[in-house]
This record gives C-alpha cells, structure tokens and sequence, in this order.
C-alpha cells in the first residue's frame, strides 16, 4: 500500500492485529543494524519488548541507545532487521501504513519537546485534532481527563516554559497518550532532574502504564532509576546487545560489562534486589 | 541472550595527531571538490525539499489557519519596514535621476524612470530582501530552534508530516503576499519620488505624474509581480530549508540563520537576473 491508502486497517489486518495483541511480546527487535559513513553503530540488536511492562534498555553513552529509539520509533530506517509490532513489520512500512502504525506509539522526548508556541492545553490537544474528528468539547474533555489523571490539570493555560522539568515530562506523556497509544517510548526521561524529581517521573512511568495499560519502553542510563522501573532491562554495549532479562537476573552478574556499569553507577546490589520490580 | 559485544581498541580510535596530519594533495583535492559540489549539492536539497512542498501542498488536511498566521507574519509584520524603505528608495532614486537627467536638460522624464524602475526591478528585489532579512531569518531561527529541540521529530512521531505543517503554509504565504508587499512597496516609494521631486526639486507634478502613465504600462507591473512571487516562494523555501536541516544546538541554528539571508540574497538577485533575461528574451 501507498501514499494514498486508506488510514484504516482491513477486516484481515484488525484479525490480525487482534490476534497478536493476545501474545505477551508486544514488540520483536530483530537484528536491527544501522551505520552512518563507516561507523557501525547498530551491530544486530535483537531483543522483546513485554506488553504492558515497562522495558528498559541501559547503557554506557555512545552505545548506540538512542540510535535503536530512532529505529524503533522509525525516525530513521534501519539497514537491515525486523521491527515487529502487532504481527506488522515496522520497519518496512511506508506512507500512510507507516503512520497508522505510529499513531498507536508515542514517544517522550529527552527534553519533552512540547511545543513551545502552544499553551500546554494546546499541546496535549493536538495529536486529536490532527488525526480524529472529536467536537471541540470531546477534545476538551479528553485533554482535561489527561491532564487530571497526570495531576497537571491546574497548569493547562500554561506555556511549556513555564512548567519545571518534572511538569514538561507530564504533559509530555500526556500528549504522547492522548489517541489512547499502545506503546510509549521515553528517551531518557531522567537526564538533569534532580533526584527528587527523578523519583516523580519514575512514579509516572509506572503510574501510566497502571492506569492506561500501556507497553513502556525506557531509554536511560540512570542505573538507580532503571531498577526501580524496570520488569526487563536489556543492556547495549558498543552497539550490540549484551545481557537482557529481568533486573535481578542482570544484577546478579559478577563480571562482564553490564557488572562493571553497575558497579560504576555506584548502585549496591541490595539496593536493586530491594526496590527493583518483582 | 549475552551477545560478544566489542569495544573499540585504543589502535582503533582516532588521536589528536591523526587530525594534525598537516597538508597533503588529497586533503587539499577533497577541500576542493567540496567548495566546487556544494553549492551543486544544495541546489539538489532545495530541488528536493520543493518537490517535498509541491507534493504535500495539494494535500489535505488544508491547514487555513497555519497559513493565515504565516501570511500575516510575512505580510502585515513586513509593512512598516517595507513602506520605510520604499519611502527613501523612491526618494533617493528621484534625487539622483533629476540630477543625472538635468545635465542633459532630460528631468521632465524622472517620473517615467522612476515608475519603469520601481515596477520593474526596485519593488520586488528590495521587497524580497527585506522580507528576507525579517520573516526569512526568523522563519530560519523558529524552525531551527524546532528541529534541535527534537521538536519536528515529536511532530514525526505524532504522525504529522513537518513538510506539510510547517514549510507548506510559510511557501503559500511568501508566494502571496511578497506581491503585495511590493505593490505597496512600489506605491509608497513613488509617493516619496513624487514628493523629493516635485516639492524639492522643482519638477512639474502634471509632468511626472504625465510621463509616468505614458511609458509604465501593465507589462512593467506584471514582470514585477511575477518576480515577487517567485521570490517569495524562494525565500521561504531558502528559510525552511536552512531551518529545517539545522544542527548543532544554538550555535548551528545561529549560522543556519546567517546562511538563510546569504543564499537568499544571492538568489534574489541571480533569479532577478534570470527572470529579466526571460521577460526581455534577451541577455541569456
């Protein structure tokens, strides 16, 4: 299908779609590689995204973190791999497909990205009026329930640059699951908060994925952070995967690059078996 | 699970002394090929960005509203330093052709030249350049500012398509109201003519009014319009194009901004060239 398709998915796509919302990987990565001139960033990245979890992928800067977001969130197209959501290989989608798929992701950006010439009411309304054919006052309603739940609800007349850090992360989100998305994808959500409001945004994560039954997916190298959040954590090291699986399952490695990160970011073992999920 | 994951080794990595390797052909071969291919290579990226603009300008959604605040940015911001302008430039111009012409008894027929000229190539070049310097730059610096603040990429992935949001209402607005901003130009610089003329210089006001509707015809008027509308188009698309691929964080949008009103001026003047050899069927 093209450019000039219809938005819509057909009776056998929804069965599909239907059917595959059944299964409790919610996105398969699969050996996704990506280089820029000579320099491979993305060396075969392969692993599962859990539904209705909240996924994390650590590691140390300039391992390729961000670069896989881009992939995952098709900003750019990978060389070569599988984005599999919902039985439908992103990562070969063009045009108005392309878009219908990522209407159901939202993405959080590291310093929000809201738009600054809109009022945070604004913001969080416009995925709405782009894309569905709600009444004002359903727009309304549907941005104010948004906004309440998120406990931002006092601030819609305000402009982005009015908010603190910790209140831009929330409209963020806020817009970013307006049209009800399934998967939610924050680029390091942590980065130049202060460790009050770093527990905040981690509070949010969960409260989000709780409360909207959405499937997160958390770029971050904020190790304390990460094992609080985290159901899995998959670990990037110089563009390849090097561990994935539960957080005590990580923490117990003695040795080995994700052991070293751990003991780098200055987080106790106890620490992560005490607070991190399960 | 655990993949073989590898660092780059310290032989692997490039050292300060590989940048400082000193002057060698290839280097020199290589800054040559590039002063001589980019201005090749952005002409392909605005060529591209305007197939992008034609493609998504015929779409729907049909956003009005962007368009209106583009057209009013552009246009009614563009009034007052337009008109001031056009004021001195019509002002000048008289000043200068009554003392030229007066050499050779011709001053009677300042009017005439002064309405050929601002038609003709004073209202749009002008017009453009000062559209340019105040919307084009600032189109730059917003779009700019978007693009490093990954705010165009929170509009990707919204699916909202930044060609059709943000560069198709700013390319509409320039094609329309950069002709009417020279016509308001061309009025106003005129009247300033008009005045330096006729209360200043002596010259009879039936005579320059006279001589100007006898030699400016609708001809004259039309190669203006045309000019402004393509210049227009071209300052927007120069904008958003310099905008839209910044990099580099505040410094990049700075010098994305400077080479914004560089080109623009450039192309003005170039297209202004070309469109006059065009009309005239001549000088190419």
């Amino acid at each position: 299908m093209g450019w000039f398709s219809a938005s819509k998915p057909s009776a056998e796509e929804q069965a599909r779609i239907d059917e595959a919302k059944q299964d409790p990987v919610h996105m398969y990565v699969r050996n996704i590689h990506k280089s820029y001139g000579d320099h491979h960033v993305l060396k075969g990245i392969t692993f599962d995204v859990l539904r209705q979890k909240t996924n994390v992928v650590i590691g140390p800067s300039g391992s390729g973190k961000s670069v896989l977001m881009r992939q995952v969130i098709r900003l750019e197209t990978p060389d070569e791999g599988e984005v599999v959501v919902n039985g439908v290989n992103y990562a070969a989608l063009k045009g108005m497909d392309l878009e219908r798929v990522r209407r159901n992701m939202g993405m959080v950006f590291q310093q929000s990205a809201l738009f600054d010439s809109m009022t945070v009411f604004d913001n969080v309304a416009f995925p709405l009026r782009e894309h569905t054919k709600m009444s004002r006052k359903e727009i309304r309603e549907r941005v104010m329930d948004r906004l309440e739940s998120l406990g931002i609800g006092h601030a819609w007349r305000k402009w982005p640059a009015e908010l603190s850090g910790g209140m831009q992360r929330r409209v963020a989100v806020a817009r970013a699951m307006v049209l009800e998305t399934d998967i939610l994808i924050y680029d390091e959500p942590t980065t130049g908060l202060d460790p009050l409001t770093v527990q905040t945004v981690d509070e949010l994560i969960a409260e989000t994925e709780e409360k909207f039954g959405v499937t997160s997916i958390v770029i971050s190298h904020d190790m304390a952070s990460v094992f609080r959040i985290a159901d899995r954590i998959t670990f990037l090291y110089f563009g390849e995967v090097a561990a994935t699986g539960a957080p005590s399952v990580l923490a117990e490695q003695s040795e080995g690059p994700v052991a070293e990160y751990i003991d780098a970011s200055g987080v106790s073992r106890e620490f992560i078996v005490a607070h991190s999920k399960g | 699970m655990a993949g073989k994951a590898t660092a780059p080794t310290d032989a692997q990595r490039a050292t300060p002394e590989d940048e400082e390797e000193g002057f060698s052909l290839k280097k020199l071969g290589e800054a040559i090929a590039k002063f001589v291919l980019a201005p090749i290579a952005e002409l392909g990226t605005l060529a591209r960005l305007l197939s992008q603009v034609l493609f998504w300008v015929v779409r729907p959604p049909y956003r009005f509203r962007l368009f209106v605040e583009q057209a009013e940015f552009i246009g009614v911001g563009s009034v007052f330093i337009v008109g001031l302008t056009g004021f001195f430039v019509g002002a000048v111009l008289g000043l200068q052709l009554v003392d030229g012409f007066r050499d050779f008894g011709a001053e009677n027929q300042t009017g005439a030249v002064v309405g050929i000229a601002m038609a003709r190539e004073m209202g749009p070049v002008f017009t453009a350049l000062m559209v340019s310097s105040r919307a084009g730059s600032a189109m730059t610096t917003e779009i700019g500012s978007m693009r490093v603040s990954d705010q165009i990429n929170a509009l990707i992935t919204m699916a909202v398509n930044p060609v059709q949001f943000l560069i198709v209402p700013r390319f509409v607005a320039g094609i329309v109201m950069v002709p009417i901003l020279d016509v308001l130009f061309c009025s106003i610089g005129l009247f300033g003519a008009y005045l330096v003329c006729t209360m200043l210089l002596g010259i009879d006001p039936g005579i320059f009014l006279g001589q100007m509707r006898w030699l400016v015809d609708w001809p004259d008027m039309m190669q203006g319009l045309i000019k402004a509308m393509v210049f227009g188009g071209t300052i927007s698309l120069i904008a958003c194009r310099q905008g839209f691929y910044a990099s580099g964080g505040a410094a990049g949008v700075g010098r994305a901004t400077n080479r914004s009103v560089v080109h623009n001026a450039i192309a003005i003047l170039a297209l202004d060239y070309l469109i006059t050899a065009l009309v005239l069927g001549q000088g190419i």
